[in-house]
């Protein structure tokens, strides 16, 4: 259908001239590859810049290692219990009508409009040594801030709107007739979620959970704030990436780059795929 | 919708999305309201107007501003240029425009601050020629934020464009409305409210923005330190409350963009005839 509409349109005199057409698209292109290719083709440039050899090395350092798999728990972590707290949330807002409905979908956006090292000072502020519950956690010798349930808490936060933010539009757009129809046929609660509300939803909820996982992966401002910088222990990866920066070992920092950046395209290519499972299914 | 009686769930559902939206996003941003309190109303005024504070926020503002626009002018060529044409590669450059969500903040500062630098490729290149310095100066924040702004403008202005009713150019040009007008008069007032919606999304970010700036910025007090690099620095030297009664202020400020930016929502949304 797009090939007949466009061909209309390139026919009519409604169309852009030749030499209009041509230089907007240097210019959107030159702007596109100056500002995101470049970048992109300069991580990898710079990670090898000094051979495979020093790449890999610098992989298999143990900080860097330390810092892989802490970026890994903590997204291990947030990544399923926002995903729940996503349905749970979804299904309470769309499938019933109650008071104050709006104020709780604006709510749950909330953290999107907070500046990340805002999202980590917050929980300096519960939980550090002059916080509120600060006290408590020492006399208990439980360390939050500057140790890894802090770096947890501050991500759960950042990607907390995530999966919830993908699914209240769809599932409100769904309407709730086929769920009625299974539940008034005799289908028990949960027997309609997994076999009528789930197979409807599920390439929205894994958009959801892929964008929650990648912001989850490479969240730095709130965890910076939070983690205390402390190699090996509560380095993760991008924190990593920025201390090996500022100790001016290109190398590492690159390196450690260039495994966020590969999550990074690997997130665009699965969320290219994704959104086209979710026209088709349309 | 009308409410069903049949469907189950309700209880469960919104008791834990209240108890978990309170523990892990609501008590935690209260702290940041009830510390403030701890402070006296002069106290948080001698913290605010202080010569560094207003400084910083005076960069924050003013680079994000820039940013916004610029990645207003550029984002709204490259939406209508990926709906309109086609070209070689239309399919990858579309994929890309999203790379700024996908890419960790830190990667994409140490990145831009390498290209960008005295010594980098680019920033040799635009010092030796044009006597240009871009890094390590406030020209360096903006030059990131525009990097995190492009997917705000491009996916806000795009679904607009994709949508615009194109017998609207038709019956203008027939009337004898020249490309030009046809564009000024009758495409662009149409597109105008999402690409306010898409410069205020990019401009409350990058207000906020820390991961992509602070390897670019060379954050001299006065110059170029931004907010959020303030806040961070206010908490290392122990000063609560000076961090507190800042990240307050920018709290504030947000809340009252965002609420900003749900009115244009609204307000695109009417326009375009969804409510």
């Amino acid at each position: 259908m797009s090939a007949a509409i466009s061909t209309r349109v390139h026919q009519s005199t409604l169309d852009d001239a030749n030499w209009v057409r041509w230089s907007l698209i240097t210019v959107a292109l030159g702007f596109v590859i100056l500002f995101l290719c470049v970048p992109l083709l300069l991580v990898i440039i710079q990670a090898f810049s000094k051979g495979f050899g020093a790449y890999f090395s610098a992989l298999s350092q143990p900080d860097m290692q330390a810092a892989m798999r802490l970026t890994l728990l903590t997204a291990l972590i947030t990544v399923p219990l926002n995903t729940v707290f996503g349905v749970a949330a979804a299904w309470a807002i769309t499938r019933f009508e109650f008071r104050g409905k709006d104020l709780l979908i604006t709510l749950i956006d909330l953290p999107f409009s907070v500046s990340p090292v805002i999202s980590g000072l917050i929980f300096v502020l519960m939980f550090g040594a002059q916080g509120w519950f600060g006290s408590w956690f020492v006399e208990h010798d439980i360390k939050i801030i500057f140790a890894v349930p802090g770096i947890v808490l501050a991500t759960l936060f950042i990607t907390f709107p995530f999966v919830a933010r993908q699914l209240i539009p769809l599932m409100q757009e769904m309407g709730s007739e086929e769920e009625e129809a299974a539940l008034s046929l005799g289908a028990s609660g949960w027997k309609t979620f997994f076999l009528i509300t789930l197979p409807n939803i599920k390439w929205a909820l894994l958009y959801g959970v892929l964008l929650c996982n990648a912001r989850a992966m490479g969240e730095f401002g709130a965890v910076s704030v939070v983690s205390g910088h402390i190699r090996g222990m509560t380095n993760t990866l991008p924190l990593h990436v920025e201390v090996s920066y500022n100790e001016y070992d290109t190398v590492s920092a690159f390196a450690g780059a260039s495994i966020l950046a590969g999550l990074a395209i690997v997130t665009l290519i699965l969320k290219t795929l994704l959104e086209w499972k979710q026209q088709t299914n349309r | 919708m009308s409410q069903s009686r049949i469907m189950p769930g309700f209880r469960p559902t919104i008791s834990f999305t209240v108890f978990y939206l309170s523990l892990v996003v609501l008590i935690p941003l209260s702290t940041l309201v009830f510390k403030s309190f701890e402070l006296s109303f002069d106290d948080y005024v001698n913290i605010i107007t202080h010569k560094r504070v207003v400084a910083a926020f005076r960069v924050s503002f003013s680079t994000a501003l820039g940013a916004a626009i610029i990645a207003s002018f550029f984002g709204f060529i490259v939406a209508w240029v990926l709906v309109r044409y086609s070209f070689v590669g239309k399919r990858f450059f579309h994929a890309l425009i999203d790379l700024p969500f996908a890419l960790p903040t830190a990667v994409a500062g140490i990145v831009l601050a390498t290209i960008f630098q005295p010594s980098g490729f680019l920033g040799k290149f635009l010092k030796e020629n044009f006597d240009l310095q871009i890094g390590f100066k406030p020209a360096g924040i903006v030059v990131a934020l525009i990097f995190i702004s492009i997917p705000f403008v491009v996916r806000t202005v795009e679904p607009v464009l994709q949508e615009f009713d194109s017998r609207m150019e038709e019956a203008a040009s027939s009337l004898g409305a020249t490309r030009w007008q046809v564009f000024t008069k009758i495409i662009f007032p149409n597109i105008f409210p999402a690409l306010l919606t898409g410069f205020a999304l990019a401009f409350a970010r990058g207000v906020g923005e820390y991961g992509s700036v602070i390897f670019i910025a060379g954050n001299l007090p006065y110059v170029s330190e931004i907010v959020p690099l303030l806040i961070i620095t206010k908490l290392e030297q122990y000063d609560m409350p000076g961090a507190t009664a800042i990240a307050l202020t920018m709290l504030i400020i947000s809340f009252l963009l965002l609420l900003l930016i749900n009115l244009l929502q609204h307000w695109v949304r009417k326009r375009s005839g969804q409510l």
